[in-house]
């Protein structure tokens, strides 16, 4: 048997990912219209997609770029935020719902993209592990501004006001969108699993082209070896800083649809707890490893609902399950028996490592 | 070993006291140092290094462990910045340079303890090295646009063609990582001839290499010299090659250059045979 070329392989790798979360989808939207599927499992398909974006959005800075982030829902609460700003205050502007939708990620991501910028710019220029302290940081920050943070929109354009919502000076007819700690309360639900789909595969696509290009591999260079890399003359800021500017462009758009979700959120919605989620998501998928990101999240964001029927021990389960996991992808008997069904790939990759 | 015997060439004085070969003294020399040295702390590790380099010279940099060659190499490269002193790249001073742009400049370097993207695979590793001559941004990568598959083709066909200097052409699937030790320094050499260098530095290119590997290797270095046209800058601790292929000799101690020559000159120089085996105790 021929060995595949890297090029093959990747593409072959590639078309699996895409498969697995089209297949996923169809399944799912099969279920849905025959009426297989439990009310509580359907509110959480589009949350799924979103958290799926956000894992694959983090595998890039964390898994490609090897830069570590803490405050991910940082940028998922900036996207949320201005995506709902911006949907609200078009309602007249655009009565296509799902047109509304798309700019509210649109502008979702851009301002998560904004912000972005802003953290990576200074943060990137130093070694070591700054992102992390300041990307924690900026969770906070983003929290507690937009806890005390109030808009409205009436005829004359956007108020913001960071007081109460009287200091808004709406006029008649004005509406105000963000109450400060209360968060949004009259939000429009537009998103649709549909969308979620789309977005999920517009990120897969982001993803996996970037990393298999010129830019991803100069990413993953300075990730392997910053010394070496520069020495070749790959600069260091600006990859890093595009590698983390897109994670937080897709990190917008996600937080826009999973806000586009829910009628009343607030901002605590985004916490510490759900950068970490996200960072679980990651790690126990693989560094790196965008499919393993895909399934890892799907599946981990399930978990709880699947196992509401024993609600007393949930977090029990979903821990020990946490730990057998980690404890059956180390383990050598299991590893063995796995790879019994990929054995046929393994010999190719020794027979080419023998060839030397 | 087979390396066929090499007229010696003749080196001749440039302006400073400098020498370089006589077949490169129409040009600037590549590189020129001019009183460079560096201190960490109250250390002076580097000082006083003054050197020339022909266009097309191959030159080695010897000296005792300790004596500061890599921290040369780390100085032309702008791994640390010099204390004191000058480098003409060129004829171009690179003092407010980093190691991107140096390297741009035309500074190619390998490293004496292996550094290798090794998660990725030979190609892209020589790839990496081609980056700054692949002419595609990060939408055309991202939209696959014409621009990605027509330049993404050219870049493999360069990095074949390079790396079939050291015949590795069988190994461009292969993980860095995995490639046996002498295979690793060859691609390491391979990915700095990708950045199109006008010099490159070799830190200890044979380590680790058996005998035979060597005088492999000291053809393939005399080899790209005369494809590529380029200066050869190399620290070694194997005698057979830097007095095989080297035309001019730095010797290194404690910092400061000991002694400036033809290997023949190396040779019988009583400082370095001092640096080297140390002096007879009187008594």
């Amino acid at each position: 048997m021929k060995t595949l070329s890297p090029g093959r392989k990747r593409l072959i790798d590639n078309s699996i990912t895409y498969g697995i979360v089209i297949a996923a989808y169809i399944i799912l939207q099969i279920m849905n219209a025959g009426g297989h599927m439990s009310p509580s499992l359907q509110g959480l398909l589009v949350p799924i997609c979103a958290y799926i974006t956000m894992a694959i959005s983090l595998n890039l800075v964390v898994g490609i770029s090897g830069e570590l982030s803490l405050g991910h829902a940082g940028f998922m609460s900036v996207g949320a935020f201005s995506g709902v700003v911006a949907s609200m205050s078009l309602q007249q502007a655009i009565p296509s719902g799902s047109i509304r939708l798309a700019v509210s990620m649109v502008v979702g991501a851009l301002c998560a993209g904004v912000a972005g910028l802003i953290v990576g710019v200074p943060v990137l220029r130093l070694r070591g592990d700054y992102l992390a302290i300041v990307t924690l940081a900026f969770g906070e920050i983003i929290k507690n501004i937009i806890n005390v943070l109030y808009v409205g929109v009436d005829q004359n354009g956007i108020h913001f006001s960071t007081a109460n919502e009287m200091a808004l000076n709406l006029e008649e007819g004005g509406m105000a969108i963000l109450k400060g700690p209360m968060g949004v309360t009259s939000n429009v639900k537009l998103s649709s699993f549909t969308a979620g789909f789309i977005l999920v595969m517009i990120a897969l696509v982001v993803a996996l082209n970037l990393i298999n290009s010129r830019s991803g591999r100069a990413i993953m260079a300075l990730r392997d070896n910053r010394i070496a890399a520069e020495s070749v003359g790959i600069g260091a800021t600006k990859y890093k800083l595009m590698a983390f500017v897109t994670s937080a462009v897709m990190a917008g758009a996600a937080g826009a649809l999973y806000a586009m979700n829910f009628s009343s959120f607030a901002a605590k919605k985004f916490d510490f707890n759900t950068s970490i989620l996200i960072l679980v998501f990651v790690v126990l998928g693989g560094l790196g490893n965008i499919r393993g990101s895909v399934i890892a999240a799907a599946l981990l964001y399930v978990l709880p609902e699947l196992l509401r029927d024993f609600y007393d021990y949930r977090m029990l389960i979903y821990a020990v399950v946490l730990i057998l996991v980690m404890l059956a992808t180390n383990n050598p008997t299991i590893k063995g028996f796995f790879a019994r069904f990929f054995r046929k790939e393994k010999e190719e990759t020794a027979k080419g490592g023998a060839a030397q | 070993m087979t390396m066929p015997k090499r007229e010696p060439t003749k080196l001749v004085e440039v302006p400073s006291p400098n020498k370089i070969p006589e077949r490169d003294i129409d040009k600037t020399p590549i590189l020129e140092c001019q009183h460079l040295g560096i201190d960490f702390g109250g250390l002076t590790a580097v000082n006083e290094f003054n050197m020339a380099i022909g266009r097309t010279e191959i030159t080695g940099l010897i000296g005792p462990n300790g004596a500061g060659k890599t921290t040369v190499f780390n100085l032309l490269t702008k791994v640390y910045q010099p204390t004191r002193g000058t480098i003409l790249l060129d004829g171009i001073d690179t003092h407010n340079m980093n190691t991107v742009q140096v390297n741009k400049a035309g500074i190619a370097r390998t490293f004496q303890n292996i550094r290798l993207f090794s998660n990725l695979t030979v190609e892209d590793n020589v790839k990496l090295g081609l980056h700054n001559h692949i002419g595609y941004g990060m939408w055309s990568g991202i939209f696959r646009l014409p621009r990605y598959w027509k330049e993404e083709k050219v870049a493999h066909e360069r990095a074949m063609e390079l790396l079939s200097i050291f015949e590795m052409e069988d190994l461009a699937n292969a993980k860095a990582g995995s490639l046996p030790y002498g295979a690793q320094r060859r691609l390491e050499i391979v990915r700095a001839l990708a950045t199109n260098p006008s010099l490159l530095l070799l830190d200890e290119p044979a380590a680790g290499m058996t005998p035979s590997e060597t005088a492999e290797l000291m053809e393939n270095i005399v080899k790209i010299r005369d494809t590529f046209q380029i200066a050869v800058l190399l620290i070694e601790h194997d005698m057979s090659l830097v007095m095989g292929i080297c035309e001019g000799i730095c010797v290194l101690n404690f910092g400061q250059i000991i002694a400036k020559g033809t290997p023949d000159e190396i040779k019988n120089n009583p400082q370095v045979i001092e640096a080297y085996l140390g002096t007879k105790k009187e008594g």
